[in-house]
């Protein structure tokens, strides 16, 4: 039924004019503190009654917020299940590196339900890999194993960030909503570029290309796997062919420009849900755009505290939704 | 009764039905957009109001082509309907205002929804937003104006 979704799309349509847009996020670039940017925040009815004036308590809220109105509007939970899983495989990497290095970070760890830090530390103290999702226990296991073995947290990270990827396809494949299909393309696709990128500045080998990349829909990652592995001179041409020339210019510029680009990328790929009245897409466009909005205001509040100049911070800021 | 009287009976009920099922699937619809605005906005009622209502006249164009009908087959006034082809021509007469109102309310709805997004964003742009649906109206009117003419020649 296609009108399933009116009801709440209605809603959403109200809401996004709540949303921050560009001329908000660079009015908050150029404020003169943290302190003045949290006071904004707050008269834009950010943060909550037990929050305060802690930046950390606030964007909790907005969060917390977040998924309350999906919930209200009677999405199914589950539909959010797959923006879950790059957390579950970060928590899984905290615990793999906690328990063999006896070091303590239990503020790393996303506190979620059934799979925080207790219940993951408990899996990998006791070896006791089939208590993890299906698709997440071999990919699991093999990084425990290198990392006992080798001691190489950054092949750890490897092994499971590819995996989280291939996770994330695999769950997008069985979604019914495009949207999430568009976006979770969208964000394979510029990982891909991402880990390409990075392997071409430092010279990693074609193996540990193909070890990384997962597949995507965008390129033959075999092919861009090759071309990263001969350096950035050979990646460049092969991403513009690819019709990923705008991350080639954002390369030029800057790295944090083309991080920009990337996260750019997955608004760019929700942005058509803002004309759909008819399906559950505006809403999952509208939980995403909050979220980039989230992430956005934490990347100001911590430039801001660290003392970064204006065009620092609006070289890092993403795009926003409206 | 006679088969025409059937006929011309089974035409006047369908303009009502189908127009009316119509009808009441479009209102139902842009109800439901103009609730969800209204829970968030609810200074918007009185323009939401008036686009969810759009797609609700195609049941009172079918009800008009049912009493014009009944007043003339015997029911509410003229006289009866005594052979088959009169009948057939009653019905079919009907069929216009009952599909097209049936089809028309349907795709008025959808329009009258996108156009309640328009005035959540921007209330503002009630009026050109108004329009969009008001447009998928035309159509039920020349419907209901063949309806008319053929009821009435018969």
């Amino acid at each position: 039924m296609t009108n399933n979704y009116v009801y709440a799309v209605a809603r959403i349509r109200v809401r996004e004019k709540t949303l921050l847009t560009d001329a908000d996020i660079s009015q908050m670039a150029g404020m003169a503190s943290a302190d003045a940017v949290l006071d904004y925040l707050i008269s834009r009815g950010w943060g909550s009654a037990e929050s305060g004036r802690d930046p950390d308590a606030i964007l909790q809220a907005e969060e917390t917020k977040n998924m309350a109105l999906m919930e209200e509007l009677g999405v199914d939970k589950k539909v959010f299940d797959i923006f879950d899983i790059p957390r579950r495989y970060h928590n899984v990497k905290a615990a793999i590196k906690e328990v063999l290095t006896s070091d303590t970070h239990d503020r790393i760890f996303y506190d979620i339900p059934d799979f925080g830090r207790r219940e993951v530390l408990a899996i990998f103290s006791e070896k006791h890999f089939d208590a993890l999702p299906e698709a997440m226990r071999a990919p699991a296991e093999q990084a425990f194993e290198y990392m006992v073995s080798t001691r190489d947290g950054q092949m750890c990270d490897t092994i499971l960030d590819r995996a989280c990827l291939v996770a994330m396809t695999d769950a997008a494949k069985k979604a019914a909503s495009p949207v999430i299909q568009d976006y979770i393309r969208s964000t394979v696709a510029t990982a891909d570029i991402r880990i390409a990128v990075r392997a071409a500045k430092i010279g990693k080998p074609l193996g540990f290309l193909n070890a990384a990349l997962a597949p995507s829909e965008a390129f033959p990652v075999h092919d861009l796997a090759q071309e990263a592995a001969k350096g950035t001179e050979a990646l460049y041409p092969y991403l513009q062919e690819h019709g990923f020339a705008d991350a080639v210019e954002a390369l030029k510029v800057s790295p944090s420009s083309f991080e920009r680009w990337c996260d750019n990328c997955q608004i760019e790929a929700i942005k058509p849900q803002k004309t759909n009245p008819f399906t559950s897409g505006p809403i999952v466009a509208f939980y995403l755009a909050r979220e980039n909005e989230i992430k956005t205001v934490r990347i100001i509040l911590t430039a801001k505290a660290n003392g970064f100049s204006e065009d620092a911070i609006r070289e890092r800021v993403r795009e926003m939704y409206v | 009764m006679s088969t025409g009287m059937v006929l011309a009976l089974i035409g006047a009920a369908l303009s009502t039905i189908l127009a009316g099922i119509g009808s009441a699937w479009g209102v139902g619809m842009a109800g439901q957009a103009a609730a969800g605005v209204t829970a968030e906005k609810p200074d918007l009622f009185a323009k939401v109001l008036i686009l969810q209502l759009l797609p609700g006249t195609q049941g009172i164009y079918g009800l008009l082509v049912t009493f014009i009908t009944l007043s003339r087959i015997g029911v509410l006034g003229g006289t009866a309907v005594t052979d088959t082809n009169t009948g057939l021509m009653y019905l079919f007469a009907c069929l216009p205002i009952a599909i097209c109102g049936l089809i028309s309310a349907y795709h008025q709805a959808r329009t009258s929804v996108a156009s309640i997004g328009v005035v959540a964003k921007d209330p503002d742009q009630f009026g050109k937003a108004m329009l969009f649906p008001a447009m998928v109206e035309t159509y039920a009117i020349l419907a209901l104006l063949v309806s008319i003419l053929a009821v009435t020649n018969i």
